[in-house]
């Protein structure tokens, strides 16, 4: 049976919505993670709560209708994270709970990384990383110019920041004033060959956004409120500036014991480890 | 292998970054690159290792953790990898630089003829992920890599086979002076020349075994699938010969001109990279020129974009792995 999504909304219980949107992320992408026995789940836990507030109260979309002209354009500019967009993908109901099984495998619609023509919703092939701001320049101006006011978000991660690419599309979108268009930056602190800082050090970010030319936040992407007050934020500021939130994020977060694990690009789950950290998730939302 | 809960059935997974290309039960060596490297570095002290956040899946986080001084993480960085390894080429060092197939062919190229190729610097560029060695999909399957690296001039490639050939291939590679092109193989990788005698050498070709009625024509992987398609088709199918070209560019078009006119055998050029500008299509540019036109047959990727998946469901639809050349092989025989 399909989890229906929860009523989209603003009201009095949206933060308690919203967390509850996020822990279904959470199980989603663990149960396609037990599917292939491996997969970026540190990633997925952490982003989890950015994904939520996008799919589950910023995006403006018709869950039956992912290409419907009015959308907002979602970028999954980091193909790896495939796994926690489709976990948002699923609760946002844009595709169904039980595809999960098929993840990774042959013939599914759910490639380990985002594809274009694999999946509804997807909208850019990403995966090799850096181009998905690029693109979002490119489909920033194109609405614009057809007078759509549909934003684009391009979704990426902190590694991307070390690509010339992303800046060279930082300091166009300023330059074309595309304010419709919102950066968001998962700062898990983790690339493939270790910590982020180590590998090229990036920091500090807001500074670097800001002297491109770009309206900056930075909030604890863990923390629900703060995004969803970013992403509130972001879409009304009155400058014509393009937008970044900058988030920073816990891999694992949400499951105490995956959180603590060694980092690494792929943090190691034992095969009994996916229902387990499914049973934490489970008995955090009996107590809510 | 991972079990379908629901089902109980083994289920083929897409194969992670990690994994590696060997079979079960094959006689593999541990990061054959990283080792060698290590090892030509202790006696040459202009090597340094570079890499764009990826050197612990191009196993030169072996020659990181011997020399940290000589070792140089450049970030997720392509362009400047390239580019900066020229740099440092140019003050006297002989980089080895790390990334997959598909950002140094792809991302990085400009900066690899430009600012390398075009002064002849001595660069060696070692990819891991050439061709069909992943199931990520076209955005990490470096089909036309060897394509776009030989319409570089003065740009040598180079497509070991195994384990025993690149700890060969790194020594070999680090003394010759000028830009290198190399396919790696890394993780646990497997070895088979070893029982063959063989001794790579820059720019030869070699005959690996002799048979009267196939010579197929291979490099990297594919020397592996020719010597076992050749094993399974040895009962009476056929008598399969093995012709290894390791070099790509400069092609050792004598020998292989000499061995594809010998014996009216079907040429079958066999390859891990699309049909369009590899392997198979300098043999056939050699043959011509030569005056020679034997039976020819290509077994290498389509000219498409291939599919997402697992590697070993992906090899047999594309027509690499074992059981499909064998299959291709008894129809052309036919
Ligand atoms: C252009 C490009 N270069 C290299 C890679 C290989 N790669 C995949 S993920 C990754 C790490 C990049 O950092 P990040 O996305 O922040 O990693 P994570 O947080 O998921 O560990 C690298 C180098 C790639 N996919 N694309
Ligand atoms: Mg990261």
């Amino acid at each position: 049976m399909d989890r229906r999504p929860l009523p989209i909304g603003r009201g009095d219980n949206l933060l308690r919505d919203l967390s509850v949107h996020a822990d279904n992320i959470r199980r989603y992408a663990l149960r396609m993670g037990e599917v292939q026995g491996q997969g970026y789940i540190g990633q997925a836990l952490g982003i989890a709560d950015v994904l939520a507030v996008a799919y589950c109260h910023a995006l403006k979309l018709r869950p039956s209708e992912p290409e419907w002209e009015g959308r907002d354009r979602f970028l999954l500019s980091h193909g790896h994270y495939g796994i926690a967009f489709y976990a948002a993908l699923i609760e946002a109901g844009i595709i169904p709970e039980k595809e999960l099984e098929t993840y990774g495998c042959d013939g599914s619609r759910l490639p380990m990384s985002g594809m274009a023509s694999y999946t509804p919703g997807m909208e850019i092939s990403g995966g090799s990383l850096g181009q998905g701001l690029v693109i979002a320049v490119g489909m920033a101006l194109g609405l614009r110019q057809k007078n759509n006011p549909a934003f684009v978000y391009n979704s990426m991660s902190d590694g991307e920041l070390d690509e010339g690419s992303t800046w060279e599309a930082a300091m166009s979108a300023a330059h074309h004033g595309l304010s419709n268009l919102i950066a968001l930056v998962d700062v898990n602190r983790q690339q493939a060959d270790g910590t982020s800082v180590n590998i090229l050090g990036f920091e500090p970010l807001h500074e670097k956004f800001a002297a491109f030319g770009w309206f900056v936040q930075r909030v604890d992407g863990n923390d629900l409120s703060a995004v969803l007050a970013a992403f509130d934020a972001a879409r009304e500021h009155a400058e014509p500036r393009p937008r970044v939130i900058i988030f920073d994020t816990k891999m694992g977060k949400g499951v105490p014991f995956l959180e603590e694990r060694e980092k690494n690009h792929f943090i190691r789950v034992d095969a009994d480890e996916w229902q387990k950290a499914i049973a934490v998730l489970d008995a955090k939302g009996a107590v809510q | 292998m991972n079990v379908n809960v629901s089902t109980g059935k083994p289920r083929l997974t897409t194969s992670a970054m990690i994994a590696s290309i060997a079979e079960a039960g094959q006689r593999t060596k541990a990061a054959p690159f990283g080792h060698a490297l290590c090892k030509v570095a202790e006696e040459r002290a202009d090597i340094v290792g570079m890499t764009a956040d990826l050197s612990k899946y191009t196993d030169l986080h072996i020659f990181a953790q011997a020399h940290p001084e000589r070792f140089f993480q450049m970030g997720m960085a392509e362009q400047l990898l390239m580019g900066a390894a020229g740099g440092m080429a140019k003050e006297g060092f002989v980089p080895f630089a790390t990334t997959y197939a598909v950002f140094a062919s792809r991302r990085a190229y400009d900066f690899i003829h430009q600012v390398i190729a075009e002064e002849h610097l001595d660069v060696k560029i070692a990819c891991a992920l050439p061709g069909l060695t992943t199931g990520y999909g076209p955005s990490h399957q470096a089909t036309e890599d060897i394509a776009i690296m030989r319409g570089i001039p003065g740009m040598t490639i180079v497509d070991p086979c195994d384990a025993h050939e690149i700890e060969q291939i790194v020594p070999a590679i680090a003394a010759h002076k000028g830009p290198v092109y190399m396919r790696l193989l890394r993780g646990q990788v497997p070895l088979v020349l070893d029982e063959y005698d063989y001794v790579f050498e820059l720019g030869k070709a070699k005959l690996i075994r002799d048979g009267r009625d196939v010579l197929i024509v291979s490099s990297g992987l594919m020397t592996m699938r020719a010597l076992e398609v050749a094993k399974a088709m040895a009962g009476g199918d056929a008598d399969v010969a093995v012709l290894h070209v390791p070099t790509i560019k400069p092609l050792d078009e004598r020998t292989i001109v000499r061995e594809a006119s010998r014996g009216g055998r079907l040429v079958v050029v066999a390859e891990n990279h699309t049909v369009v500008g590899g392997l198979g299509e300098a043999v056939a540019g050699a043959l011509l020129r030569a005056g020679q036109a034997p039976k020819f047959r290509q077994v290498a990727l389509p000219d498409a974009f291939l599919a997402a998946g697992a590697l070993p469901t992906l090899h047999d639809r594309y027509g690499i792995s074992t059981t499909a050349m064998v299959a291709s092989l008894k129809a052309w025989l036919a």
